[in-house]
């Protein structure tokens, strides 16, 4: 039993923090809790259509169908976080409540909110296929007693839990602050995201440089303890990256810090002729 | 229904594989693997170095499992019953930790050489 809340668990706050960090970030846009249901359905559709059809994603292109399918998800979700926070910089200011002249805001928000239900959809689709094909094996097999299935159902509801905590936690931030939190634990999210992307890439062997490992952390935080699992959700951590990954890694916050000095500054000018 | 939505979706998946050009059947060494329930088999599975080979991994039990090994950055998931296979590209020889992700005491070695 506690093995299965264990795995269930741990897979359900892999996405659960990644969708409570995408929340907290798009608090005061209206209408939004439409598409945050909706990318959830989506998402829980689309893990369930992986994982049935999981051998035969497997065979596709050479057998590297599942690599390049998770490299698909994961940059989709990269550049929707890169536009995001973008688009926050800009709009942030007018969503905390600063500047009550929210019209371009408010309409635009919808494309923001949709924008943040595919990155809800990304998360669940890539972490939901492994808990699907857990769960659908143990109520499946029929050899599981009701034990183990009520260890997964219990590891399921602490993880959705602790991402609700998680939420109400980065919600509580007074909202002067809330999206600057945010945009930082967002670059770190989507560096992260692209660094597992460029791995995946590489497994499929459609990228063949930079394969050597820079380092080997295991030692101090081990990818598959509990602190390395936090870590790997948040911030993309792994024990032995690759020079690929660390460029990739690097590029893509730099990248994203660019992107949101130019649009603040846009965002200025802007405002100042008026 | 469901019968025609999976025909329609493997179609759509054969067309995709399809249009990423033809399937090289080129020959690569397949290395198997068994997973029953918590149980890795071989305990030390020996794969050439510096290659192309194909491990293919089978999950004989009744339980899911996840091959999986933080070392060589792969993961793989199973349903009971069925069989898939992970491409290595190259891999410099050297022994590698692989586990069961859902049977957290199932443990071997890789070895390449």
């Amino acid at each position: 039993m506690i093995g299965a809340f264990v795995i269930a668990f741990r897979e359900v706050i892999e996405a659960g923090l990644i969708i409570s960090i995408v929340l907290a970030a798009t608090r005061g846009i209206p209408g939004r809790m439409r598409w945050v249901l909706l990318g959830i359905a989506g998402g829980l559709a689309g893990a369930g259509l992986v994982a049935l059809f999981a051998e035969k994603i497997s065979d596709a292109f050479e057998g590297s169908g599942q690599d390049i399918l998770n490299a698909a998800v994961l940059i989709v979700a990269v550049l929707l976080l890169v536009w995001h926070n973008t688009w926050m910089s800009k709009h942030g200011k007018e969503l905390a409540g600063e500047l009550r002249a929210a019209g371009a805001a408010v309409r635009s928000g919808e494309r923001e909110a949709a924008a943040l239900s595919i990155v809800i959809g990304a998360a669940i689709l890539r972490e939901g296929a492994e808990l699907v094909l857990f769960l659908y094996g143990l109520v499946a097999s029929g050899t599981s007693g009701a034990d183990i299935q009520f260890g997964a159902v219990a590891g399921i509801g602490a993880g959705a839990l602790l991402s609700a905590v998680t939420y109400f936690g980065l919600a509580s931030i007074p909202s002067r602050y809330v999206f600057s939190v945010t945009s930082v634990l967002i670059i770190f999210l989507a560096a992260g995201l692209a660094a597992q992307a460029a791995q995946f890439l590489a497994n499929a062997g459609v990228v063949d440089v930079l394969g050597h490992t820079l380092w080997n952390s295991s030692g101090v935080i081990a990818e598959n303890s509990w602190p390395g699992r936090i870590l790997h959700a948040l911030v993309g951590y792994t024990d032995r990256p690759t020079a690929l990954q660390g460029l990739v890694y690097v590029a893509t916050i730099a990248v994203m810090v660019v992107l949101m000095q130019w649009s603040a500054a846009d965002k200025r000018r802007a405002v100042r002729p008026a | 229904m469901s019968r025609l939505l999976r025909r329609a979706a493997i179609a759509a998946l054969l067309l995709t594989a399809a249009a990423a050009g033809p399937v090289r059947a080129d020959e690569m060494p397949v290395i198997k693997v068994e997973m029953r329930d918590g149980v890795i088999l071989p305990a030390v599975i020996e794969v050439p170095a510096n290659t192309r080979f194909k491990l293919e991994i089978s999950n004989t039990g009744q339980s899911p499992v996840e091959f999986e090994s933080t070392e060589l950055k792969r993961e793989k998931a199973l349903a009971a019953g069925s069989t898939s296979a992970i491409v290595f590209r190259t891999l410099d020889a050297g022994t590698y930790q692989v586990f069961d992700d859902f049977h957290p005491d199932a443990k071997a070695t890789l070895v390449a050489k």
